[in-house]
């Protein structure tokens, strides 16, 4: 069982969408909220996928897929 | 008590764990780098009132002629036990540009000769590779397009840990020689930035290995620290009236101001009134757009520029960043790829520094402060320039001049430079 924390950047087109219950579904992961801030135009989410690797994997790009920005918490780690 | 082993008290002693910056949560000092509860960034808890009591200037001043002479405000508990030389680099009177830019007292710190890979990224991995194999690893590993994959690679060589580069699948086969050459097992992941972004966070998260800027970050975002630190004592002992820092992750930029903070917490120096003020490239700005805006959070980017080493469009500790300049009330300026290029061939040019594009940036950022008049001309301001030119030479093969061509005769020869001068 992996653990892996994320960061979704929601454009405000996505706001209003339940992406975050839909990959729960979609996918064998779990999915545990920890801090979120959605205003008007711009949103986000850190949250911790628990699962497979192969299937965080597989909600990660449909997540991308949905049109929302995914991101490790780290952010960009690549210096 | 003699004032030996006062000193090897405070060294156990220094270090009470790592805590939160969000929640303030307090972990034990071991590899992890996010807040189980509010996965906020861990940074590392000192325990200041025992370094009070045994830091000094003198203390400071008999320790070795390298970073290590501040161990005591350092995130390791025993001697350092690679990267022995890294940091205490050149802190340059710059009259020459400083005349061009109409600053009376301009100062260079330049790390473009820092031990033993040309870059600051030699001062925070050395320190991530000595805490690295206190806390038991066999394993190193980072991902990175240039200077942190250079100096991981070496440090890992000298420690003699295996060592994992990640890179961009398409990255150019020059640009990781300079890693190569130190023998790591050096990973190209197909796939596009946000991919390999990823996967390097996930394997970090799976594999028993020191991941430098990920699991170690805490400890190695420490070592920047060490820029002001240097930077005050090469002062003789007075924090300057202005830095400018280029901001890539926001991490650098965060940690001289906190080193400014922590000599005046302890009493090495009496005040900081220094303005902070973050350079950045105009086709990757985020923090420098943030600051304009005067908005408290950072959009990401997408990077267009040359100066590639801080070419970061989702910069971890941007928001810290913006924080430090707002709190010193500095400023935080962009400037364009043909402004970058120009900055480089001007200090060169007048101090005889070859800076990569990242010091290219902040030398253009200078100069439009000083022009703006935010940087006074009488004050004292210190640039940070953090890696050498000769590793980002293709950015300004274009822009040097061309060598006279000349055919091996007297007559060819003064012809072609028409000099006056001549011995007779
Ligand atoms: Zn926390």
């Amino acid at each position: 069982m992996s653990h892996f924390r994320i960061r979704i950047g929601f454009p405000e087109d996505k706001i209003t969408e339940p992406i975050i219950y839909q990959i729960g579904h979609e996918f064998k992961v779990v999915t545990n909220i920890r801090k979120a801030d959605v205003r008007e135009k711009t949103g986000w989410v850190e949250l911790e996928l628990i699962g497979d690797s192969g299937e965080i994997e597989k909600a990660i790009e449909s997540l991308r897929a949905k049109g929302v920005k995914v991101e490790p918490i780290e952010r960009n780690i690549i210096e | 008590m003699n004032k030996k082993s006062a000193a090897s008290d405070t060294l156990k002693q220094k270090i009470k764990g790592l805590k939160c910056r969000e929640c303030g949560k307090l972990y034990p000092a071991v590899a992890m780098h996010v807040c189980e509860f509010c996965f906020g960034p861990l940074e590392v808890d000192y325990n200041y009132d025992e370094i009070k009591k045994i830091i000094s200037r003198e203390r400071i001043e008999s320790g070795p002629k390298s970073l290590w002479r501040y161990a005591d405000l350092l995130p390791v508990e025993g001697p350092p036990t690679v990267g022995l030389y890294a940091g205490f680099t050149p802190l340059i009177e710059a009259k020459n540009l400083g005349a061009e830019l109409g600053l009376k007292k301009l100062y260079i710190k330049n790390d473009t000769v820092n031990h033993p890979t040309l870059s600051f990224k030699d001062r925070v991995v050395a320190i991530a590779i000595t805490r690295a194999k206190e806390l038991g690893f066999t394993a190193v590993a980072c991902a990175s397009t240039g200077n942190l994959a250079n100096s991981v690679a070496a440090h890992a060589a000298e420690a003699r840990l295996q060592c994992y580069v990640f890179i961009p699948g398409d990255l150019e086969a020059g640009k990781i020689l300079g890693s190569l050459i130190y023998a790591p097992t050096v990973v190209a992941v197909n796939g596009n930035y946000d991919d390999v972004n990823r996967l390097c966070s996930e394997v970090a998260g799976e594999y028993n290995w020191a991941f430098v800027n990920i699991n170690i970050r805490p400890y190695y975002a420490e070592g920047s620290k060490t820029l002001a630190f240097e930077t005050v004592e090469q002062l003789g002992w007075k924090a300057p009236d202005h830095v400018v820092v280029p901001v890539a992750s926001g991490s650098l930029l965060t940690k001289i101001w906190k080193g400014f903070n922590e000599f005046r917490m302890l009493g090495l120096i009496d005040s900081v009134t220094t303005k902070v003020n973050g350079a950045q490239a105009e086709g990757c700005s985020p923090v420098a757009s943030a600051f304009k805006e005067g908005r408290d959070f950072i959009k990401p980017v997408k990077p267009k520029t040359i100066a590639k080493s801080i070419a970061i469009g989702n910069p971890a500790d941007g928001y810290y960043a913006l924080k430090a300049v707002r709190e010193s009330k500095g400023s935080i300026d962009a400037v364009t790829d043909g402004e970058t290029i120009e900055g480089i061939k001007l200090l060169a040019r007048t101090e005889g520094i070859f800076a990569e594009t990242a010091g290219g940036v902040t030398i253009a950022v200078l100069k439009k402060l000083a022009m703006k008049g935010l940087i006074p001309p009488d004050e004292t301001v210190v640039a940070y320039i953090t890696g050498n030119g000769l590793k980002t030479q293709e950015a300004v093969i274009n822009a040097v001049g061309d060598v006279v061509r000349i055919d091996p005769s007297m007559d060819s020869f003064e012809k072609s430079l028409n000099i006056k001068e001549k011995n007779n």
